[in-house]
């Protein structure tokens, strides 16, 4: 990826971590931990891979993304307001009543949203079945979704993979967005669903390990599983939990919380000077 | 009198799937490894490119169909009951309901009349919870003729649908040119003194019932409802005010089906005695399905005492 490319998705990025706190600031209420975790990928899937018209949300042939890991909302709806789908103000009313942005991610209403989801291990399937609906009815599109780490302790996740896998979908791809932490403490505290490779692997997959805050390594997973065929592909990217504000970072607690006025200004304070330093 | 025509639910099912294949090529079936005994095995074998097994994982195949009526296509998928509605209510909840997708859920084995495989799967709940997702459309056909008239309404329809089909034979009672329209009660008797609105199976015993109460001088008006949810509440409304006293009849649980959402609305707009017959909020057990209709007081000799029951509450 040439040095420029690379700026503006860093400079993209920076403005959708600040639509996230900004959202959740206002709401009082959401997940900034993974949303900010999940910040990277979301911005290269929607500015560089997935064909998409803002313009046509709905459009028959596009490419979709199913949020499976639906709290990570802030994340999706920021990067849709940044390319162009709703205007970036809807932010501010995140998960208020009679909004448009609901906490978790809602189909009907909500332009750029594929697919409502939130209920954790349902959303790969959804996009098992998207993904099945284009090779059965002879479309071209491909189908992106993003789990969580800790989502992938639900069985769902495991019977979503074995169908993909027997099916060779070779239009899906599934982003692990693995920073390691959930509700109750780290994924190896709780119920490890590691080794994930592995398992991804034994289940038919071609699977993939990065940097998820890399855009070069997303860009190169992604390129490698565009030509695989015959399979689905897995990138577990591994990641920060509140990646970008420093005392998210690696927090537990900053998973299901939104940061009071002070925190939030120390947030975008932080923000703002990353913002400076890519311009 | 004419022979007695038996069939199931299920094979009026697997017979509308071909007819609607034969005819339009924007849709799949789906199951979860009991493609033989839902009968969406009949639409496998005529066409076995269009059928996908989901194998043994019921969460996996709701939502998978939600995925697939996400990309504007259409999509049949089918278990028994217990492992529909129950086993998958939350993927059906969340993934077909808030969206409100267009995906028909050919639930088959339902009731008691399961028979000799018992309890754990004999469901009398399914009705009771697909009601409360709104949106959700419920059709509980009366015999194999409705249930394949119903099954390409819902292939017409917009929107989720529930349809509820059963393991047992049980007579055909419609002709072939019987017209089904979603959402619509229909008369199958009139009568003044009590209504039995029925479905599913216990709608042929509402019609003994109706001969055997005519014996007695009883004059009962039979409903047959098909569509439990979105609820002709019309045809309710007038069989309240014109006959008095209402007996619901279901091979479903007394808590939350038929017998709940006449209650529920009658008791809002025209309070009259609504009495149930129903499994009475207990679990079944095995034996042969006509056995267990008589255990569980689902014939026509239970509707006659609860109609005049119900008739002595005027």
């Amino acid at each position: 990826m040439d040095s420029t490319t690379k700026k503006e998705l860093e400079r993209i990025a920076v403005k959708v971590r600040m639509g996230i706190i900004e959202g959740v600031h206002s709401a009082k209420a959401g997940h900034p931990g993974g949303s900010l975790s999940a910040a990277d990928i979301l911005t290269y899937l929607y500015f560089k891979e997935m064909k998409v018209d803002p313009s046509y949300p709905d459009k028959a042939d596009r490419d979709r993304f199913v949020l499976s890991k639906g709290h990570a909302a802030p994340a999706l709806y920021a990067v849709l307001a940044e390319r162009g789908y709703f205007d970036p103000s809807e932010l501010l009313t995140l998960r208020h009543t009679g909004a448009m942005l609901q906490g978790h991610p809602e189909m009907r209403h909500i332009p750029g949203v594929d697919m409502s989801a939130g209920s954790l291990g349902q959303g790969i399937s959804a996009a098992v079945g998207m993904a099945l609906s284009a090779k059965h009815f002879g479309s071209d599109y491909r189908v992106f979704t993003m789990l969580g780490d800790g989502e992938c302790e639900e069985g769902q996740v495991w019977e979503a993979a074995m169908f993909a896998g027997n099916k060779k979908l070779d239009n899906l791809v599934a982003f692990v967005d693995f920073n390691n932490l959930q509700i109750d403490g780290t994924c190896d505290e709780v119920n490890s669903p590691a080794p994930l490779d592995e398992k991804f692997r034994a289940f038919g997959w071609e699977v993939l390990t990065i940097d998820g805050h890399d855009f070069d390594q997303i860009e190169q997973a992604l390129n490698k599983a565009v030509a695989v065929n015959n399979k689905p592909v897995c990138i577990i990217a591994e990641t920060v939990k509140g990646k970008g504000v420093s005392y998210m970072e690696n927090a537990c607690g900053w998973h299901g919380k939104a940061p009071g006025d002070a925190d939030y200004e120390v947030a975008m304070t932080e923000l703002r000077a990353a913002w400076q330093e890519l311009n | 009198m004419a022979e007695i025509v038996k069939k199931a639910t299920r094979d009026g099912y697997g017979t509308a799937l071909v007819k609607l294949g034969e005819q339009f090529d924007d849709f799949i079936v789906m199951d979860a490894d009991l493609a033989e005994a839902t009968k969406t095995g009949k639409f496998k074998a005529a066409f076995p490119d269009r059928f996908y097994d989901c194998g043994i994982a019921e969460q996996n195949m709701m939502s998978i169909a939600a995925g697939v009526a996400a990309t504007g296509k259409k999509v049949f998928c089918s278990s028994f009951a217990m492992f529909a509605a129950g086993r998958a209510f939350e993927q059906i909840r969340n993934a077909i309901g808030y969206p409100h997708l267009h995906v028909v859920i050919g639930a088959t084995h339902a009731g008691v009349s399961v028979g000799e495989d018992g309890a754990t799967h004999q469901c009398c709940e399914d009705i009771a919870l697909m009601r409360t997702i709104p949106g959700m459309t419920i059709i509980n056909p009366a015999d194999a003729v409705e249930a394949e008239k119903a099954v390409i309404a819902a292939y017409h329809h917009d929107g989720p649908v529930y349809m509820r089909f059963g393991r047992l034979a049980i007579p055909v009672i419609f002709p072939d040119d019987y017209q089904f329209e979603i959402g619509k009660g229909v008369e199958l008797k009139s009568g003044t003194d009590v209504t039995i609105i029925a479905t599913g199976l216990l709608v042929n015993e509402a019609m003994i019932a109706h001969d055997l109460l005519e014996t007695e001088g009883i004059s009962a008006r039979i409903i047959n409802m098909a569509t439990i949810k979105p609820l002709d509440t019309e045809i309710v409304l007038r069989a309240a005010k014109e006959t008095g006293a209402i007996v619901t009849a279901e091979e479903h649980s007394i808590v939350g089906g038929l017998g709940g959402a006449v209650s529920e609305y009658l008791s809002e707009v025209f309070p009259v005695p609504v009495m149930k017959i129903g499994v009475n909020d207990v679990y079944g057990t095995s034996g042969p399905a006509d056995e267990l209709l008589d255990k569980y007081r689902l014939r026509a000799v239970d509707l006659v005492l609860k109609a005049k029951a119900a008739i002595a509450m005027k």
